[in-house]
């Protein structure tokens, strides 16, 4: 069945099941790898995209949800050649080590501050809950208070 | 220098380069020393040697020199979060003469590339390449010289080499032009190495050179890799372990949407389709009868890994430990950790393209070659047969070591003449995972009427780790004995107590067990660590001074004082903490890396909290301080993980929890917020930094636990419930 939607800004139909997780039809129909699989469950985070602006675990929506909104992947999150507060954080914290759950993270990030632009250590605390092997949390959480910087500078600018 | 292999045939590719001493690592030296030498003798090598890197190799192997002056460094040892790509760099980039910037770090392939006789695991890539690569740098850099100087006409002394130019009198020619021009490469053979003075990219903290494509969400990994007209595997295999296939029906799934082919074979069932949902849900539909020869139970598993019930090897022994400690008065207490899994977050999978004879597996692997012979003795083929080319890894930890998912891809490709992307599902992940064996510890302790620590002994007890594992060769169990990964960590490191040993009891579990990052180093020094705690107490003495007192001044013991004190230092060890919070202390060595931790620790509403830890580190000559400290940083949140919260048992049969969550493991909240990283390079060169960091860790806190609450935590995860 034909579904339509938005990622990140070109417009796009696909033609799969209704049921098919959105996460496949972004890896696999649209080849878009950066969004990964870690459980299939939504339970670790690594699936992470924004759908209208909301962080959401893309391997346990089915696509159908999908049809109309507008989908940002990781790939999508740096817009017109400049790089987004959260990568740029990311960069400058050298966060990633094997780097697989970290486009989950940084989407999971970029949603918080959207909502909170400023978050501090309890809100960190109760919004990102996606799971990283590695032991990344320390850098994340240092990277995430500087990519709030980052963008209050640049929103002041 | 790709475009110069034709041109390179003459080069004598003889072993020019050759470690010298044991050779090809620690499985290695076991053979080169046969069945002789005692065993305690035998893992007192093993745990104090320097691994080398397994192979013969030219600079022409490694290095690609492209006309934009780019080197291309192909790399055998994989990327799995640990910098090694950029640690390697560094080297190669070192003696090349060439900035950071114009080196890219690329997977070997299999069949023209240098392919790693070992595995890149167990903390050692760094060492086993430490002298190799930098003389192959310099090598290439010579034999670019010695071109440079006959095209520009200009002697060899009156050359220099800067950001890969060459220049002198006047003149200069870029290695990319070099290498366009030259037509004889002459592998020289003696190199003088830079000295460490002298070195600019070796001990910079180089950012990691795949941050950007890390960060940016580039398409580097297993499961990421696309063939066209590629087609999607799924597995059946057993939810209990100890089972066996006997027969399955595939009626229903084979007229299931999508479905292309069902491969039965003796060990899985695969399913191959048109897309990885339908793959998933024709699965679900195919009946498997699993012959299971018995329904385990967790009390069972517990029962058997009890000191006392297996086979029992001394692995290291000083003084009369026997004797002192056959008296009432010792002191005795007994520990246990919990069967681990890897839990990395890429579940295991693999590429296989399978036609006319070859075979091309692409692949999150930590041993490409056994994954490469494996694949080609399933398949009937001539191992040059299969190339293999590694990918990025989602997490290692040991979980790559295994791969016989590229013999699954490999056969469910054969069948349908299409290359096949076979995935495993996280449940299948859990269920099939081949974990860190759960282990138990007994400790006897002997102190004199004035608190001098008389007699130790360390009976540590586990599953399996090396044997069984394809790294290992069957012969080496018979003339090791005990599990040189079992008891990794097992070893008492006081050489100061007059009578001590350690005792490593090996356990036959009915499912697979192996390698886990860091091995047994993590339950081993919990319990070894923690009873230390125990023993200082009661002597009356603090306890970072009764480790102290405990030390030699040999070379070794000077770098593990070194550390203890650079952590009670650092972390102002003994300063007064709020009431509910407390400091607590470990220390371990491990490949000849000591580490010290403190620990600053409250519990609040019966839950543990770690605030802040203190980590000193001596992994001898540093390549990269950030690398260094982002393993110290990764290993400390992993262990927390691990002896906090991590859990796997066997219920009726099956592995679980199979999902996370239920698999509890360390989020953001439970990290610590300050981790501070004391980096000591007591030595010239370079010892392994991967895992050591995650052997104090629980020891530390549970020594902080029971000055909170003057309980005593012996079991791992830890817990007040």
């Amino acid at each position: 069945m034909n579904i339509s939607f938005t990622i990140n800004g070109e417009a796009k139909t696909v033609d799969v099941d209704d049921n098919t997780p959105l996460l496949w039809v972004v890896r696999d129909e649209l080849q878009l790898k950066g969004t990964k699989f870690g459980c299939g469950k939504a339970a670790c985070g690594a699936c992470t995209l924004h759908v209208d602006g909301e962080a959401i675990r893309s391997c346990s929506l089915p696509v159908q949800y999908a049809r109309g909104k507008n989908i940002v992947t990781i790939e999508g999150l740096s817009k017109n050649g400049t790089i987004h507060a959260v990568q740029q954080a990311w960069i400058e914290e050298v966060v990633p080590q094997c780097g697989y759950c970290q486009p989950g993270f940084m989407m999971a990030t970029a949603a918080l501050l959207g909502k909170i632009p400023n978050p501090t250590d309890e809100d960190i605390d109760n919004n990102i809950a996606n799971i990283c092997r590695c032991g990344t949390y320390y850098r994340m959480r240092k990277a995430i208070h500087r990519a709030a910087k980052i963008q209050s500078e640049t929103a002041k600018s | 220098m790709e475009n110069n292999t034709k041109k390179s045939k003459g080069i004598n590719r003889r072993k020019f380069i050759r470690n010298t001493g044991i050779g090809a690592g620690i499985l290695m030296a076991v053979g080169y020393l046969g069945t002789s030498p005692t065993r305690k003798f035998l893992a007192k090598m093993v745990s104090e040697m320097e691994p080398a890197y397994d192979n013969d190799f030219s600079p022409i192997a490694w290095f690609q020199i492209k006309e934009d002056n780019t080197i291309i460094l192909h790399s055998p040892k994989v990327e799995m979060g640990q910098g090694i790509f950029t640690g390697l760099a560094q080297l190669a980039a070192e003696e090349l003469g060439v900035a950071m910037s114009q080196i890219q770090v690329v997977n070997a392939v299999s069949s023209n590339r240098p392919l790693d006789g070992g595995p890149t695991g167990g903390s050692t890539s760094i060492v086993s390449l430490w002298n190799p690569l930098r003389e192959l740098g310099a090598k290439m850099r010579m034999m670019l010289v010695k071109n440079a100087s006959t095209i520009l006409g200009v002697p060899k002394a009156a050359l220099s080499v800067k950001n890969g130019l060459i220049s002198g009198n006047g003149k200069a020619i870029t290695f990319g032009e070099v290498v366009q021009k030259a037509t004889v490469w002459n592998i020289p053979k003696e190199v003088t190495l830079k000295s460490k003075a002298d070195f600019t990219i070796i001990g910079k903290p180089i950012p990691r050179v795949d941050l950007k494509p890390k960060v940016m969400g580039e398409p580097i990994f297993g499961i990421d890799v696309t063939i066209p007209d590629m087609l999607y595997g799924s597995l059946v295999r057993p939810a209990k372990v100890d089972s066996q296939f006997e027969s399955a029906n595939i009626e229903k799934a084979q007229k299931m949407p999508g479905v292309v082919k069902i491969v039965v074979e003796e060990d899985f069932v695969g399913v191959i389709a048109k897309t990885r949902t339908q793959a998933e849900q024709a699965k679900e539909a195919i009946e498997v009868k699993w012959k299971t020869n018995k329904i385990w139970q967790q009390e069972e598993i517990v029962e058997m890994t009890k000191v006392g019930k297996g086979k029992s090897y001394v692995i290291q022994e000083e003084g009369k430990p026997e004797s002192v400690l056959d008296n009432k008065d010792v002191y005795t207490a007994e520990y246990s950790s919990p069967i681990g899994a890897h839990a990395q977050i890429e579940p295991d999978g693999a590429v296989a393209f399978v036609k006319d004879g070859k075979a091309f597996i692409k692949i999150s692997t930590q041993v490409s070659k056994i994954t490469r012979d494996e694949v080609a003795k399933r398949l009937g083929l001539e191992k040059e047969a299969v190339e293999i080319e590694a990918t990025y890894l989602g997490g290692g930890f040991g979980r790559r070591l295994h791969t016989p998912h590229a013999i699954q891809a490999a056969v469910m490709s054969q069948a349908v003449g299409k290359p096949v992307h076979l995935l495993f599902n996280r449940k299948e992940e859990f269920q099939n995972d081949t974990f860190r064996p759960a282990s138990h510890h007994v400790l006897k302790g002997k102190l004199s009427a004035d608190g001098q620590l008389e007699a130790l002994e360390h009976n540590t007890s586990s599953g399996a780790v090396a044997y069984g594992s394809p790294l290992v060769p069957g012969f080496l169990e018979p003339i090791a004995g005990a599990d040189l990964g079992s008891w990794r960590g097992g070893m008492i490191q006081y050489d100061g107590i007059p009578n001590y040993r350690a005792i490593s009891w090996k356990v036959e579990l009915p499912f697979a067990t192996s390698w886990w990052r860091s091995l047994g180093l993590l339950a081993n020094t919990f319990a070894i660590e923690s009873f230390m705690d125990e023993l200082a107490i009661k002597a009356g003495k603090d306890p970072v001074k009764f480790r102290l007192e405990n030390i030699k001044d040999t070379p070794t013991g000077k770098r593990l004082k070194t550390v203890i004190e650079a952590a009670a230092k650092k972390a102002e060890w003994g300063k007064k903490m709020p009431d509910g919070w407390a400091q607590g202390f470990a220390a371990s060595t491990d490949v000849n890396t000591p580490v010290a931790q403190v620990v600053e620790v409250s519990i609040e509403n019966n839950q543990i909290k770690v605030h802040k830890v203190t980590c000193a580190i001596d992994p001898g000559l540093v390549v990269n301080p950030d690398s260094v400290k982002a393993q110290c940083e990764g290993a400390i949140i992993m262990g927390i993980s691990a002896s906090m919260k991590e859990k796997m048992v066997i219920k009726d049969g099956e592995p679980t929890p199979i999902i996370y969550g239920p698999y509890q493991m360390a989020l953001m909240r439970d990290a610590p917020k300050e981790i501070d990283i004391v980096l000591i390079e007591g030595d010239d060169k370079p010892h392994g930094v991967g895992e050591p960091p995650l052997g104090p860790i629980g020891a530390a806190v549970a020594n902080a636990v029971f000055k909170i609450t003057g309980k005593r935590l012996r079991d791992l995860p830890l817990s007040l419930a």
